[in-house]
């Protein structure tokens, strides 16, 4: 059972880097949740079960997510996702996230069936990249680099790019952070060329 | 002159949970940042009007930002507070023109009032350095419950020709809140102070 401490969202709009503005700013934002660590200060060998459980949180971050961009679904090009262990865990713990992190992005932003867009583009789906990740032991107000890409290919270079999280007073050392990141759009001057998110063709995930 | 907006963050931290018992409903505190370009940067200026000037509109639109991200009508707000970050070509009186001649006014008008001082706190800094906003009761300063503060950063900011401006917003006080004091339902809400 989850014991839910905390709830942050924080989104950011850039308008600019120094270089030109876009026509519209760029939005990012993640949503994480601080909660206990119910392996906190001891080895447990089976703790895969606790993966199933945190799958409603998943989707509910997701959710929250997209609140806080105020946007819909399609609008969401990028994505990423990280945990933060507090001390009396392990790394491990932080890898729990993989599959329900991943679970809510593909719940709120997938679509099981191109529908109109699979006859002009061949898309299979939405939300066919993996998931990049990153996880840390850390102690409270601990900053991790979330990565993000392309939520359709891997390989689109405009949208590499990564969202500095960190939450004042948190993991205490019971707790993890579990945390999911979009972006409406690329880094906000890309110019470095390399596959752009209109020619992704194979639908793999990767290209 | 108009704020020249590099950035805005806004950030909706809520507390479930403390010390292991439910906090019902949950406690939520927003705070809104603005990176901006420092319009005296580098030299001193005898007078910052400027600066003044980008005060009063970022307390209209960090004020309104914070509203919406709680999602709340402007008199459910309960305490506020404002802060400054002056990237190192700048000086601690930038910060202080933006903070206290015309933001606070604009500030009230988006929370609907607001008869107590709006607490603030400055400081010079470089890019992710952390400032704590100070939170207190918008109507009654003394109201223990809701003196608070929140901490306010930007990964990237503020840069040397920078200025990060925080104001945060919330809808209620502290978590568990029993250091007794005056009470919310005390307020009379006329001087400021009670």
């Amino acid at each position: 059972m989850i014991e839910l401490k905390r709830v942050v969202t924080n989104v950011e709009e850039i308008r600019h880097e120094f270089g030109p503005p876009p026509a519209r700013p760029l939005r990012r934002g993640v949503a994480l949740a601080v909660i206990r660590n119910p392996y906190a200060g001891r080895y447990v060998p089976d703790i895969a079960p606790f993966m199933e459980e945190l799958k409603p949180l998943g989707l509910d971050l997701a959710r929250r997510l997209l609140r806080a961009l105020d946007t819909g679904a399609r609008e969401v090009t990028g994505y990423g996702k990280a945990a933060i262990v507090g001390a009396s865990g392990e790394l491990e713990h932080g890898a729990l996230w993989h599959v329900p992190g991943g679970y809510g992005m593909r719940e709120a932003l997938g679509w099981e069936d191109g529908g109109e867009s699979r006859a002009a583009t061949a898309q299979t789906g939405n939300a066919l990249a993996i998931v990049p990740s990153t996880k840390k032991v850390g102690a409270p107000g601990t900053a991790i680099d979330v990565p993000l890409t392309h939520v359709n290919a891997s390989y689109v270079r405009s949208h590499l790019d990564a969202i500095e999280v960190r939450v004042a007073g948190a993991p205490a050392a019971d707790e993890v952070v579990y945390i999911l990141a979009m972006s409406l759009g690329p880094r906000v001057h890309e110019r470095l060329g390399g596959l752009r998110a209109h020619e992704i063709s194979r639908w793999d995930g990767q290209k | 002159m108009s704020a020249a907006i590099r950035k805005l963050v806004v950030q909706v931290d809520e507390i479930h949970l403390e010390m292991g018992r439910p906090v019902e409903p949950p406690t939520r505190r927003a705070v809104a940042m603005a990176v901006i370009h420092n319009p005296y940067a580098g030299r001193y200026a005898a007078t910052l009007e400027e600066l003044t000037s980008i005060g009063e509109e970022l307390g209209q639109l960090l004020g309104a930002k914070c509203v919406a991200a709680l999602g709340i009508r402007p008199d459910q707000a309960q305490s506020y507070g404002k802060a400054a970050i002056v990237g190192e070509a700048g000086e601690l009186e930038h910060a202080a023109a933006i903070l206290h001649p015309k933001l606070g006014a604009t500030l009230r008008r988006e929370v609907g009032s607001g008869a107590a001082l709006v607490p603030s706190a400055k400081k010079m800094g470089g890019l992710g350095t952390a400032i704590d906003v100070p939170l207190g009761h918008k109507d009654a300063a003394f109201v223990r419950s809701h003196f608070d503060a929140i901490e306010a950063r930007v990964a990237d900011a503020p840069r040397a020709n920078e200025i990060v401006i925080a104001i945060a917003v919330t809808d209620s006080g502290r978590p568990l809140p029993r250091v007794g004091g005056l009470q919310t339902h005390e307020i009379k809400g006329q001087d400021g102070l009670r």
